[in-house]
């Protein structure tokens, strides 16, 4: 089996599972925030159940609307601020003391290997960056979840993904990413496991791993999973005291269908409005002028980011008319660039720096574009009017070309701007 | 169970961020909600569904993000069907959790027009365009899924199977 497999086999107490079997699984971590939680809330009260399953095995995150940017959502806060206290919810990330949710979970020790996690957000997939079965699931769904500890799962088919090469300088895993995207299709997975391996990704950082399981959504994917190995259980270790039994595919194990991957000659990539799978390399794109750009997201908001767009950025000046939204992911990537000088680095060039929340990426606040904008975004979708406006334009790319873009006012290749280093 | 209704069209990749964009996620009204359904592509679209309309989507319908709150907005905007070529998962997952049928129809993209008068037999999956005559078969729910369908969504479901019990 696979290790998708073998996971869903083991949290149905089943010795076998295969593609098509519909099993009953024991979730071992449910997470859910500030905009899918209240209605989680609503659907848990409808159901007429009066305690959640287990207080410990669930994590609420206020991490949207981040602090409260309207009446309403203060509501929604306090909607969901109330249900952790009456449920007694230890694991609440109230705002200030986490960040944005796909960050927090692994970074507070509540993402293991090997478990099956469900949370009310699409990119609850990330956590596949450990080993775990991780997925998105609905608000009703989650209450279900809350209440009886369990949910249904179709045993997905798993393509695998192999990434061989190495990156040249300025190439980063979110072009890896793109490019993927750009070969499997913004339906290509639909229904499906993604399993990714080969040697880049076993030479990548935790943080880069995380980039690509938490995309794994944009092809449609219930979940994109890498096999855990001794930097995965490193970093596990350093978060919580708590046993988990990694899982790793079996030799024989099955796919329905081997993608090859090589990144040797990879230039930078950019996702092009609307669809995540319109993806070009920056070279053709280059000049395209911005308004915005933002580096931070569940995608991209991580130290090694900001150190990253950083470097680019250091002892230069954003474009006189472009606005630079930087926000670090959590509290703890926020303190971290903060001791790095990069904070500092970041406002001297210009930008505006904002407290760990989802910020700008889903159009809620903090950077909403205006009719006819365009904004580089680090985050992980550029539908329309997903930033704000119906009529304005985003653009994916690493931190690094976000970086550079901000410098010049128009889509630039990193490469350029830092002299084509090899 | 039957159901028959104008046809709205859509194209590919209609993705959850056009059927509810995230500003509206704050309301939990869904007759709230189902004032902004579609509002990414068709601020007119609450108006035209009202009727009860039957949308017909083309690959991936619903990609994107796991709000519960899209199949509501389009289910309370007088929505009573949709039919794709296929859609994403959570979405679909979220529609029958919420009561708004949700059916795979392979072909229906290219057979159905907007403003096309259409008939679903939910029990058979058979799909009728009764303008042009065409006849399609879409793939068929599951047993388990039509009496959540049959009970109008996952919480009544839940609560009907619990009285059952006691």
């Amino acid at each position: 089996m696979n290790i998708i497999e073998k996971i869903l086999a083991n949290a149905s107490g089943r010795k076998h599972v295969s593609p098509d079997d519909i099993v009953e699984a024991k979730i071992d971590m449910a997470m859910t925030h500030d905009l899918t939680g209240p209605l989680a809330i609503k659907s848990f009260r409808e159901i007429g159940a009066k305690k959640v399953w287990n207080k410990d095995k669930i994590v609420i995150i206020l991490d949207h609307l981040v602090p409260a940017s309207s009446v309403i959502s203060a509501g929604l806060h306090k909607i969901v601020r109330n249900f952790a206290e009456e449920q007694n919810i230890e694991n609440f990330y109230d705002v200030g003391r986490g960040g944005v949710c796909h960050q927090v979970m692994p970074e507070k020790g509540h993402v293991r290997p090997g478990e099956v996690i469900v949370g009310s957000d699409s990119h609850t997939c990330t956590y596949g960056a450990f080993g775990a079965f991780a997925t998105g699931i609905g608000s009703t769904e989650m209450a279900a979840v809350f209440t009886t500890g369990k949910l249904w799962f179709r045993v997905p088919e798993v393509i695998k993904v192999d990434v061989e090469g190495k990156f040249q300088k300025w190439v980063t895993s979110k072009d890896m990413t793109l490019k993927i995207i750009g070969k499997i299709c913004a339906d290509g997975a639909i229904y499906k496991g993604l399993e990714f391996g080969g040697s880049i990704i076993r030479d990548m950082t935790v943080e880069g791993r995380m980039v690509l399981s938490n995309m794994a959504v944009e092809m449609g994917a219930k979940a994109g999973l890498i096999e855990p190995d001794q930097k995965t259980l490193d970093y596990v270790n350093a978060r919580t005291d708590k046993p988990f039994n990694p899982i790793v595919s079996d030799k024989d194990a099955e796919y329905e269908k081997v993608l090859d991957v090589d990144v040797s000659d990879l230039e930078p990539q950019v996702a092009v409005p609307h669809q995540v799978d319109k993806i070009k390399p920056v070279t053709e794109i280059e000049g395209t002028e911005i308004n915005q750009a933002f580096i931070g997201s569940c995608t991209n908001g991580r130290l090694e980011d900001l150190q990253s767009a950083a470097k680019i950025l250091k002892g230069k000046k954003i474009k006189r008319n472009v606005r630079l939204i930087v926000i670090p992911a959590s509290q703890e990537i926020y303190l971290n660039a903060l001791s790095e000088g990069l904070i500092q680095a970041f406002m001297e060039s210009g930008a505006t720096i904002g407290n760990p929340n989802c910020g700008p990426c889903l159009g809620g606040h903090m950077g909403i574009l205006a009719d006819g904008e365009t904004c580089i975004s680090t985050s992980n979708r550029n539908f329309i009017g997903r930033m704000g406006s119906t009529k304005s334009f985003v653009y994916l790319a690493s931190p690094a070309t976000v970086a550079a873009s901000a410098l010049t006012g128009k889509i630039t290749d990193p490469r350029e701007t830092m002299g084509k280093v090899h | 169970m039957e159901i028959s209704g104008k046809a709205i069209k859509f194209g590919a990749n209609i993705d959850t961020d056009v059927i509810l964009p995230g500003p509206y996620l704050v309301h939990t009204d869904p007759y709230e909600l189902a004032k902004h359904a579609m509002a990414g592509l068709d601020l007119e679209f609450p108006q035209k569904a009202a009727e009860g309309v039957i949308v017909v989507g083309d690959k991936n319908f619903g990609c994107g993000s796991s709000r519960e709150q899209a199949p509501i907005a389009l289910k309370y905007s007088g929505v009573k069907c949709v039919l794709a070529e296929s859609f994403a998962r959570i979405f679909y997952r979220n529609a029958i959790t919420i009561g708004l049928p949700v059916l795979v129809c392979t072909g229906v993209s290219g057979k159905v027009k907007e403003g096309d008068m259409l008939t679903v037999n939910l029990q058979t999956g058979k799909v009728e365009n009764k303008t042009n005559g065409a006849v399609m078969q879409s793939t068929k729910l599951p047993e388990f899924i039509m009496e959540i369908l049959d009970d109008g969504g996952l919480i009544e479901h839940l609560k009907r199977r619990i009285e059952t019990h006691e």
